[in-house]
């Protein structure tokens, strides 16, 4: 019987794995949202708009953000720590504005008259709202995550060698990306 | 081992110290980090299992309490005003009352009890000690799995004390009752604290579930191959993978509510007119949404509570038999296929909603297809019972008491999976009786025998036997008693969640019967509490625990010391060279994992 558990010097790390479960958890969270979305958009007094042009440009900015954090890890596996210390300092600005041209992006829906809260919305509106709104939660949670290795980044008392975490973060990044990606394509084209 | 050095490299938690192989005596510890704040994966196991313990009696009472209205409708009880308050003016549950009563019993039971109580404290606990691991992939995840579902716990009792009561909309909450504050006393407050405390929830079981996958993926000891991982860590692996993938659906259906509770969004409303308040502003929502993002975690959350009793009932009944578990692969097997199906049978539930009758159809086919795997395993757990050498210890009789109830109850969901009879059957006590026997009695009766026969390894003593003999036949005739005559009540008709059928001509003459149900109810329930004194009153008194391997049994965790410290073994962890279900093999009675397979062995 050949055993799995033998001669394995290439497991993965637990922490990466745990983080691949997690983004498959996530992932389902937002298949449910979104299969809501169709089973409710097929269903009368469904309110179609069009998806303000900001939110193209915060696709372009969470693009360049997970090119910015593959180059840190790049630039931390070569140990070149000043690059990589502004390469996250980047990413993490980045998620920030990102976060940002979201919040613009329902300003502008609301000042078309396409209400996302109270009276007279319509759940096409809110489900945008909430979807992306929670989409958000996730990005800050990275914007969270890079501040904590940025501070490890920056400590003098720690010297660490480890890309792991980096590496984490990195994959996580890259994971609410395409998530993004995921959900922009759903709610311009096919929602 | 490499993933104790790749752990070691940065978290220090788990391994910090199994270089030198003395393992008893290393960090300090603290009463806050040893019995408070603890990452060792069998301090969180008791920490689940007391505090599902102490929900499972305040949700047993509160069924008691509400089976006496059911038996007793037209008694008055002034000591239920005495404890009650104005809940139970007169001395008779108000229908608020028992609303909230019948609501928060589903929710702390299913949630509570059988899934943080049950998985939360056999994964935390066998996990680790029986894949040969120091302790979770992450201890401090799995610390805060408890700390989550503490919170949790809080925030869901201080519901039972605010002035508008606890929620009373049922255990699914279903809107509009659990959307709208106007809609019912339980409604207001009682809502926003029930699903506080139902997020916190999810937030635990998800953290909880990502640790048990990656364990057992990542973190067996050398020679323990998916193959010869014994069935309790298989049926743990599942339910994990179940919980991981639909509680976040659950909680996308939650957070559509909390927007259509707070934020007057229309997600799950529409054309409402309330009594007192007028015409709802909301338009275009839909009721049944919500019921098909709860039903999809809903149904999988059924075999989240009975797939870790399936897995312990499997180990439980092979140790106590003395012989191989019939048919392991067949086992997994089946496993695997209820995990699937689980996944696709939802609409079940929902037959009555106005589904279309050939989606219906549909669902009807996959609800039975259920009955295969089922059948597998009960013919199975049969077949490891045949011609064996039983033992009828404490832990065995409950298992073979889980057998029996899941053949009663499961035999009772052929006929609700069929969408033609479920028209008569739905919300009908037959459907109480279903699956409080198949789910949860049978899951309790898991739980029961997981706990007397790893209690030696968990404390280190064993339970009282006589006491534990009496708890356990009061508590199967009782089940019988209780639900058996559901199932008449409800063929004829007799609906559920109904606060009294005094009213009722054609159930009327079904009041003798409500008392008898009712009156075993608190037999039972009294039951329990001697069960509850022998674990107590056994940790610190009872007999001590001499033998590393009491039960004669395979499994890695009875090669750990009878008490062992945080990181389990001290020195090596075992290798494993074998599967776990050698028993009477070779005419030796058992043979441990660890034994390496000898030349003049037969095949294995």
């Amino acid at each position: 019987m050949t055993a799995t558990g033998m001669n394995e010097p290439k497991r993965m790390h637990p922490h990466k794995f745990t983080l691949w479960v997690a983004m498959g958890s996530i992932c389902m969270m937002f298949a449910g949202l979104t299969s809501a979305y169709v089973v409710r958009r097929n269903q009368a007094n469904w309110l179609e708009f069009a998806l303000p042009k900001i939110f193209w440009y915060s696709t372009f900015v969470i693009i360049l953000s997970s090119i910015t954090i593959h180059l840190s890890v790049k630039a931390f596996k070569a140990r070149l720590m000043p690059r990589y210390r502004s390469l996250i300092t980047i990413t993490a600005c980045l998620g920030l504005l990102f976060a940002a041209l979201q919040a613009l992006g329902y300003k502008e829906l609301v000042d078309q008259g396409v209400h996302v809260l109270w009276q007279g919305s319509n759940p096409s509106a809110s489900f945008l709202f909430v979807i992306a709104g929670v989409h958000v939660l996730h990005v800050l949670g990275g914007v969270i995550a890079i501040l904590v290795i940025f501070i490890r980044a920056y400590s003098s008392k720690t010297k660490n060698y480890s890309s792991v975490p980096v590496e984490l973060v990195a994959i996580y990044w890259h994971f609410v990306d395409i998530l993004w990606i995921y959900l922009f394509i759903f709610f311009t084209w096919i929602g | 081992m490499s993933n104790e050095a790749v752990l070691h490299a940065h978290s220090g938690v788990a391994s910090s110290h199994d270089a030198g192989g003395h393992h008893e005596h290393h960090h300090h510890e603290t009463f806050i980090t040893k019995y408070v704040f603890s990452q060792d994966h069998k301090m969180i196991a008791k920490q689940f299992l007391i505090t599902g313990m102490v929900w499972a009696v305040l949700g047993g009472l509160m069924s008691v309490l509400f089976r006496l209205q059911l038996g007793y409708p037209d008694s008055t009880f002034p000591w239920l005003e005495d404890i009650l308050g104005k809940w139970a003016k007169g001395g008779r549950i108000t229908p608020e009352a028992y609303y909230a009563l019948v609501t928060t019993h589903g929710t702390v039971l299913v949630f509570f009890v059988l899934t943080a109580g049950l998985s939360g404290t056999f994964a935390n606990f066998l996990i680790p000690l029986q894949v040969g691991a120091r302790d979770m992939a992450s201890p401090f995840l799995n610390m805060l799995s408890y700390w989550f579902f503490f919170s949790a716990s809080v925030v869901m009792l201080s519901s039972l004390f605010v002035e508008t009561g606890p929620f009373s909309g049922g255990w699914t909450a279903y809107p509009p009752l659990s959307a709208l504050h106007d809609a019912s006393p339980g409604s207001k407050t009682g809502m926003d604290l029930w699903i506080i405390s139902m997020a916190l929830f999810v937030v635990s079981s998800l953290l909880g579930g990502l640790n048990y996958i990656v364990t057992i993926l990542n973190m067996r000891t050398k020679g323990m191959s998916m193959t010869r991982l014994p069935l309790t860590i298989w049926a743990l692996f599942f339910t994990a993978v179940l919980g991981v993938l639909s509680f976040p659906v659950l909680l996308s259906g939650f957070i559509l509510l909390i927007f259509d509770r707070n934020f007057g969004t229309s997600f799950y409303l529409s054309d409402i007119f309330v009594n007192g308040v007028g015409a709802l502003p909301n338009e275009g929502g839909s009721a049944i949404l919500f019921q098909h993002l709860f039903w999809f975690l809903g149904h999988p959350e059924v075999y989240i509570i009975l797939l870790p009793a399936m897995g312990m009932v499997s180990e439980i009944l092979s140790v106590n038999s003395r012989k191989p578990i019939f048919g392991y692969m067949a086992m997994v097997g089946s496993l695997f296929a209820i995990a699937i199906l689980a996944f696709l049978v939802w609409a079940h539930h929902m037959f009555v909603t106005g589904l279309n009758p050939f989606l219906g159809s549909i669902f009807v086919l996959l609800t039975l297809l259920i009955a295969v795997p089922s059948a597998i395993k009960v013919f199975n757990w049969l077949t490891t019972l045949w011609r064996g050498n039983v033992r009828f210890t404490p832990g065995m009789m409950f298992a073979i008491g889980f057998v029996s109830l899941f053949i009663s109850g499961g035999l009772t969901g052929i006929w609700l999976g069929n969408s033609a009879l479920d028209v008569h059957l739905h919300d009908t006590m037959f459907v109480v009786a279903h699956f409080h026997i198949v789910m949860g009695v049978a899951s309790m009766f898991g739980m029961f025998a997981g706990i007397y026969h790893w209690y030696p390894k968990m404390f280190g003593r064993y339970l009282n036997n006589t006491l534990a003999y009496i708890h356990f036949w009061i508590t199967m005739a009782g089940a019988y008693l209780i639900f058996w005559p559901m199932h008449y009540e409800g063929l004829a008709g007799m609906p559920r969640r109904y606060y009294s059928y005094e009213q009722w001509e054609s159930f009327k003459n079904f009041g003798d019967l409500n008392r008898f149900i009712s009156t075993v109810a608190m037999i039972v329930f009294a039951a329990q509490i001697l069960f509850l004194l022998n674990f107590f009153y056994s940790i610190w008194k009872g007999r001590k625990v001499t033998n590393q391997n009491p039960w004669g049994s395979n499994t890695l965790e009875w090669t750990a010391p009878i008490r062992p410290g945080h990181g389990n073994w001290p020195g090596e962890i075992p290798e494993v060279h074998r599967w776990a279900y050698d028993y009477g093999k070779d005419g030796k009675e058992f043979i441990p994992q660890t034994t390496p397979v000898g030349a003049d062995e037969s095949h294995h």
